[in-house]
């Protein structure tokens, strides 16, 4: 077969990744003691596929530790084993440890082969029963080598399909094919299965067939060939030199362990296996392995993901159709409007207007739905944590209920991908700092049970995301001090509890008393208020001690797109992000005050805005300096409050984000740039920058 | 056809067998030729006007939509210290590719106007002597002479990747 394989691998990776969540999924939802078996069989589906998969493309690696999984997940589908916390364990690690693999693989990486050993091995000992597991793979090991030596003499291959082989799509024509390639061979067939003619059904099969092959060859190569019916038949492999040995190879497994060790064996060369006995020796009580990997590292997959997604998306077919009734519409309008356009007179004026609106409507339609490709299921970043929480939970010793809500509510897809990390973070600091351990909130009078709840839902043209627990809160009085000590604060400055709440965010700001390898480095919240800012978003703490915190981030639904007020100063355009305006209104004189004759503020209502002139900032030429002839726009970024002065507010429409930083650079108090309606370019106000900006301005000015 | 075209045609033929020619698109700016590789250039525009970025060094225009992409626009004569002039008829902007060591740009220098087209052998350029001052020697890859006309050759990513089109301009104050 001369297929170029390669151009499959993007699918083959996009489909195991999918299967690895789809096997972590099932594992967190497996009832220890009672197993759901749709769930086994999910689960196990998922890395047949994978193995399959793997086989196909030539990752040996990862077919044989996937083998040793299957095997493991096939005695439980076979109600031959018991699903224990333990195994259950291991499997969630195999999971990780396969997508470390996979990841290796297709960024053509080293893979951490200790670690896969060490994860492959517990799984064996898992497999051949704790007690014996040291001793029992010592003696495989031996056979192994004893067998290494045997290679060349050849190979009895009894193949006895399965009646329903055929139906499967594979035809023993082919193997036998491939097996001739191998060598010289010479095939007996058993017809006694074989029913009268009349009660033949010829879609089943019912010969089965022993080969004998000669040569040097390596059961491995063997192996491969029946990797895609090894399941659909009984398959038995044995070396003709040293039957009195009796090394089988029963990939039906019975003993698949000592086959990938064998595969192992012969495929690399022994030091390996004396390390992995070495390693073993210690191991008779297995279960000092139990404990979950220390930190599966969220931080690294969740780093690693962007280049697993090569910007791939999968679209619901109904977006799709939607897009191509939008685009139909508009073929429709748009020959409409050419058909009037023809021989324009005066009578067709109004049905050109008409069809004009109708442009307007589709193309506004077409743009949404287009925007709706980009926008996928929060799930999408929420699937992580039910993991992460039942990995946290055991190391920490903490009970804990995950809950998630609003998980179909919809966000773009860059955005999403920017919050992942965000959220882990403090989803990870709301357990390790906000949940007390069990003991102490029984003595608080609360369930042991701690509550962690993720909520997305829809507000205005934003997402928010609440993440809600009921541990102990935030202590005003630690953060206040603790922020004393580290000079972020001094020592008598009056804050707000929003101020206050606000100081986590501070770099270098760490409450916890001691610092655990989950949190408390004083490293992320920072970050994390970074990320959401640079995301145009906001993040909000509440927080009651005792009783629990709130923390809220408030995303926009689209980094493309957004809802803009023009405003004019002199003879350039600038657009406002709507969402960061408060109000507009006109200046009455007596509400302008002045601080040393340089800061002016303007007196709203109970509050003194400062006012920020643009055409000062900016360095433009206003139509006047005198603010009652212009407009105040309160704009609000960050907390703060401050009165935009701008010669005048033109109309109010949905702007496409441009980067300025593509082909310029980032230009302080400067989000972006925008294409307006008559083609001109119109810079987009960083509401947050501006303000930094003019504070800026007034201290050089001073 | 112009005679200095019927030239480059003929130099054309006569140079292909050697292949160690570079093309030159050639500009004005008051009575200097200056010379960018051709295979930089994007496109040539008449002048428009630009929207102004606050903040930025006088030499740098403001931006402009270029199909969709916002693209900066450098005025040359005041980043090389000339004399500025009004803009005119036969203003305009030569869109080039500059390549940075990350990524790739797209910026557009105003220029007086466009002149020729050139082949220059390799072997034809000279190195520019330190002149200091105004025009770093940096932005200039060579000296060429062509008609007993000397040709600056610019290179446009030293040029345009310099630190003063990325740093960011103090915000002037004015008093």
């Amino acid at each position: 077969m001369s297929i170029d394989m390669s151009q499959f691998y993007q699918t083959f990776f996009d489909e195991s990744f999918e299967g690895l969540e789809t096997m972590e999924s099932g594992l967190l939802g497996l009832d220890v003691g009672a197993a759901d078996e749709e769930t086994v069989n999910t689960i196990f589906r998922a890395a047949h596929s994978i193995k399959g998969g793997s086989a196909t493309f030539g990752f040996t690696a990862v077919a044989e530790f996937t083998h040793v999984m299957e095997t493991l997940l096939d005695e439980m589908r076979a109600g031959d084993r018991m699903v224990t916390e333990h195994a259950v364990d291991l499997l969630l690690q195999s999971v990780d440890c396969l997508r470390e693999m996979l990841t290796a693989v297709q960024n053509e990486d080293a893979v951490d082969s200790e670690r896969v050993s060490n994860v492959q091995k517990d799984l064996e000992i898992l497999l051949n029963g704790d007690e014996s597991s040291a001793a029992q793979t010592e003696n495989t090991v031996e056979v192994v080598s004893e067998n290494s030596n045997n290679v060349s003499t050849g190979w009895i291959v009894e193949f006895k399909p399965f009646d329903y082989l055929l139906k499967t799509g594979n035809d023993p024509v082919r193997l036998f094919r491939e097996l001739s390639l191998l060598g010289e061979y010479t095939t007996t067939v058993n017809a006694e299965n074989l029913p009268l003619f009349n009660d033949f059904d010829p879609e089943l099969s019912y010969l089965s067939w022993t080969v004998e092959l000669v040569g040097d060859i390596t059961v491995e190569s063997i192996n491969e060939i029946f990797e895609w019916v090894d399941d659909d038949c009984e398959l038995i492999v044995t070396a003709i030199s040293s039957q009195d040995e009796e090394v089988v190879v029963d990939i039906d497994a019975s003993a698949p362990e000592q086959f990938s060790q064998e595969v192992e064996e012969e495929t690399e060369v022994s030091p390996i296996v004396e390390n992995n006995v070495q390693e073993l020796k210690p191991e008779n009580a297995p279960e000092a392995k139990t404990t979950p990997a220390p930190a599966p590292a969220p931080d690294k997959r969740g780093a690693k993901k962007p280049s697993v997604d090569q910007g791939s998306i999968r679209v619901g077919i109904d977006k799709v159709d939607a897009l191509i009734n939008m685009v139909g519409e508009l073929v429709i309008t748009q020959s409409m409007l050419s058909q009037l356009g023809e021989n324009l007179t005066q009578e067709k004026l109004e049905k050109m207007q008409d069809g004009l609106a109708q442009l307007e409507r589709n193309t506004r339609e077409l743009q949404e739905s287009v925007m709706r490709i980009r926008m996928l299921p929060i799930s999408f970043a929420f699937q992580r944590f039910p993991r992460m929480v039942r990995d946290l939970s055991h190391k920490l010793g903490k009970e804990i209920d995950l809950r998630l809500l609003g998980e179909q509510t919809e966000l773009d897809k860059t955005v999403m991908e920017k919050i992942g990390d965000p959220l882990v973070h403090l989803v990870r600091n709301s357990i390790d700092h906000g949940i007390e351990m069990p003991d102490e909130r029984q003595a608080a009078g609360k369930p042991r049970m701690g509550v962690v709840e993720l909520n997305a839902f829809h507000q205005g043209g934003n997402i928010v995301i609440e993440i809600d627990d009921d541990g102990k809160g935030i202590d005003k009085e630690v953060i206040r001090n603790k922020a004393i000590e580290k000079g972020v604060i001094s020592e008598n400055e009056v804050l707000s509890d929003e101020q206050i709440y606000d100081l986590i965010f501070a770099p270098g700001f760490s409450t916890a008393k001691e610092v655990s390898d989950v949190s408390g480095r004083g490293v992320g919240m920072d970050v994390v208020k970074r990320n959401i800012r640079e995301l145009g978003g906001t993040i909000e703490v509440k927080s009651e001690k005792g009783v629990g915190s709130k923390i809220t981030i408030r995303l926009p639904l689209t980094l493309a797109i957004l809802d803009g007020q023009l405003i004019r100063v002199g003879g350039d355009t600038y657009i406002v992000p709507l969402v960061s305006i408060i109000e507009s209104l006109q200046v009455r004189d007596e509400q302008v005050n002045g601080i040393a004759g340089q800061a002016e503020l303007y007196k709203l209502r109970d509050d003194y805005v400062p006012i920020v002139r643009l055409h000062d900032v900016f360095t433009l030429k206003p139509d006047s300096e005198k603010l009652t002839d212009g407009l105040i726009v309160i704009v609000e970024g960050e907390g703060n409050q401050v009165g935009l002065f701008v010669d005048d507010l033109l109309g109010q429409q949905q702007v496409v984000i441009k980067s300025l930083e593509t082909n310029f650079r980032p230009v302080e108090g400067v989000s972006g740039a925008t294409i307006l309606g008559d083609g001109t370019v119109a810079l987009i106000l960083d509401v947050v920058g501006l303000i930094k900006l003019s504070k800026q301005e007034r201290i050089k000015a001073a | 056809m112009t005679e200095a075209a019927q030239q480059i045609i003929e130099t054309d033929i006569g140079i292909d067998s050697n292949g160690e020619t570079d093309q030159f698109l050639t500009f004005i700016m008051s009575t200097e030729e200056y010379g960018v590789d051709i295979l930089r250039v994007q496109e040539i525009r008449g002048w428009d006007s630009v929207t102004p970025i606050p903040n930025c060094p006088p030499y740098i225009k403001g931006v402009i939509n270029l199909r969709g992409t916002i693209v900066p626009i450098v005025d040359l004569r005041e980043r090389f210290g000339l004399e500025s002039v009004e803009y005119g008829q036969t203003t305009v902007v030569i869109v080039l590719k500059v390549i940075g060591e990350t990524s790739e740009r797209i910026m557009g220098i105003v220029v007086d106007a466009v002149s020729d087209v050139y082949n220059i052998k390799n072997e034809d350029m000279k190195p520019a002597p330190d002149f200091g001052s105004v025009v770093s020697i940096e932005f200039v890859s060579g000296l060429a002479t062509i008609d007993e006309k000397m040709l600056i050759i610019l290179d446009i990513d030293t040029m345009l990747n310099s630190n003063d089109i990325n740093a960011v301009a103090q915000p002037n104050v004015e008093q």
